[in-house]
């Protein structure tokens, strides 16, 4: 099922990427292509196979419930572009 | 048309643990900002998250409490979304496979003759990460975000669409509210966000099967606001639709200033969110000793204990579900019982769901605070039963302890000189007094007005200051009256 311009649209807005218009018929052929890998796989007979969620036949492991790690905001804040009285500072964003 | 209000909760507890859910930082509240987000937390490149081992057995206790399949194996997912308090730019959550999946949960609503019993079941339960907080305030035209919350363990409780009013959807929130707390997972504190609730609302013309489009109303964190906005978002959407409108499916905030709900952003679909497993996490894997290990170590729940309440105690199953509704008001109930006598159980529950909720209803405070003791509470309503005061006066006693002008029974009923008066002959040397002095009532008494014998009683009473025994006061009367 190729896609078309709006739902190239609709992807670049969830992933908040800006596609200009020259670019968006350049991306929707891109990801069309990986579309059609896609289909090939969906070509496989997976029939009575259980969807696998983690390529290592392993179980999680847990840790205990300790408090490990110290204050280290000022090392962590001083790569952040705008901090103010310990918050990290961005642009607004209101819904 | 006559409508039919459909309501689903979505429930996010917060998880009583010491750290995250995925990192070793400290979840405590209050802490100034950022000052508990670690590299984890802010999502610095190349971290891994690892489970936390108390929140899996959170997860595993209310499946138990709810009675619900607590699977062998889920599945941690990323619900992709960009926000800026959500720094990896997706909530690691779980999708397909949850830890816990059905079960339900009892609940009483309205109260005393209008309440109700009803089973609302449950959809699932699964575990996930709460994002950190994003303040709005003057920041120059910016947003500051807080990451101390982002990776706090959340428990995210979804029921079947089973409610059919704000007063069902408000009981079920207050009954998981206790459950909670009951067996220890979330402190229930919903002015910090411990506690909050999603409702979906739709309406339906009555007797339809099919369910109307739902609007979904974010974050209620009281149960005041919770009845508010659902009231108004039904008033809404009835009128709506009687208007020949429909309804799009949307989320929405309610405004406790203006008592409206309003629409946030168009609802995204689930495909929205992209969901997919984790790779940096393997599957859950919940042993079945691992669940028998939690089961014995779980207190009685409340299910259980309302159901021995009633034949131990000789209660009605309103009474028994009223005092276990949390794990504080059972225990101050089994203490009095324990100290009064069970045969005095019934007088007790009265006292307590009476005079003692009702100063805590009016003052505020927790039963397990409160002024008076259970033991307090069962001297007096030992004392009461014997006879050795009235029921009235047993009021007086009741204000004399809460307001801690006294802190034993007796030597307050004795100092005070509260005594019942039992003793006929006094009785009748009053009634002697009150009949001559007031000649009218007798008369119009005589003449067949049962009011003028109330009359004549209540002045008795006034004359013994509330200390003689009313039956025998009533008994006496009528026979001198009558003789």
């Amino acid at each position: 099922m190729p896609l078309n311009l709006d739902q190239v649209e609709r992807l670049a807005r969830l992933s908040r990427i800006e596609i200009s218009a020259a670019d968006s018929g350049e991306t929707r052929d891109q990801l069309n292509g990986v579309f059609a890998l896609i289909e090939q796989l969906q070509a496989a007979d997976t029939r009575g196979i259980l969807p696998m969620a983690h390529a290592v036949e392993l179980a999680q492991r847990l840790r205990e419930d300790i408090v490990t790690e110290s204050d280290r905001r000022e090392a962590y804040q001083a790569v952040a572009p705008e901090i103010e009285n310990g918050l990290y500072l961005v642009p607004k964003v209101m819904e | 048309m006559e409508w039919e209000v459909v309501i689903g909760l979505e429930t996010h507890a917060q998880l009583q643990t010491k750290s995250k859910i995925f990192s070793g930082s400290s979840t405590a509240f209050g802490a100034a900002p950022n000052v508990q987000a670690n590299a984890v937390d802010i999502a610095l490149p190349g971290v891994l998250p690892v489970l936390n081992r108390a929140a899996v057995e959170c997860a595993i206790r209310l499946g138990l409490a709810v009675g619900g399949r607590i699977a062998a194996r889920s599945i941690f997912a990323r619900k992709n979304y960009f926000y800026p308090d959500l720094p990896k730019g997706y909530q690691i959550s779980q999708y397909e496979i949850p830890v816990i999946s059905g079960g339900s949960l009892a609940i009483i609503v309205g109260q005393g003759e209008q309440g109700y019993e009803k089973t609302v079941q449950l959809t699932r339960a699964h575990l996930e990460e709460d994002a950190g907080k994003s303040l709005h305030e003057d920041f120059h035209g910016k947003s500051g975000i807080d990451l101390n919350r982002a990776g706090t363990p959340l428990l995210e409780i979804v029921t079947e669409p089973d409610m059919r009013s704000s007063a069902e959807a408000v009981a079920y929130a207050k009954a998981l509210h206790a459950l909670v707390q009951w067996i220890g997972i979330c402190d229930g504190n919903m002015q910090e966000g411990s506690f909050r609730c999603d409702a979906n609302v739709s309406v339906r013309p009555k007797g339809s099967e099919k369910l109307g489009t739902r609007r979904e109303i974010k974050n209620l964190n009281s149960f005041r606001f919770m009845q508010q906005a659902i009231d108004y978002e039904v008033h809404w959407q009835i009128a709506t639709l009687e208007d020949g409108g429909r309804i799009e499916q949307a989320t929405v905030l309610f405004d406790p200033a203006t008592g409206e709900t309003r629409a946030m952003r168009s609802k995204e679909d689930a495909q929205d969110y992209r969901y997919f497993p984790d790779p940096d996490l393997l599957p859950l894997e919940i042993i079945p000793e691992w669940i028998a290990r939690v089961k014995a170590g779980m207190p009685e729940l409340p299910a259980e204990m309302k159901l021995r309440f009633a034949p131990d105690y000789g209660l009605s199953a309103y009474d028994a579900a009223m005092l276990t509704v949390s794990r504080e008001t059972a225990a101050y109930f089994e203490d009095c019982v324990a100290a009064a006598g069970r045969e005095n159980a019934k007088l007790c529950a009265n006292w307590l769901m009476g005079e003692l909720a009702a100063r805590l209803n009016k003052e505020g405070g927790e039963i397990a605070a409160a002024p008076i003791s259970p033991l307090q509470l069962a001297a007096l309503v030992r004392r009461i039963a014997d006879g050795t005061i009235s029921n009235k006066i047993g009021r007086e006693v009741f204000d004399a302890l809460w307001n801690g002008d006294a802190q034993d029974v007796d030597e307050l009923i004795s100092a005070r000189g509260l005594k019942q008066i039992t003793d006929g002959g006094a009785i009748e040397a009053l009634i002697a007094e009150v009949l001559a002095a007031n000649p009218k009532s007798v008369e119009e008494f005589r003449a067949g007005k049962e009011k003028a014998f109330n009359a004549l009683v209540g002045q008795l009473m006034k004359a013994t200051k509330g200390k003689a025994n009313p039956q025998q006061v009533n008994e006496l009367l009528r026979r001198k009256l009558s003789g």
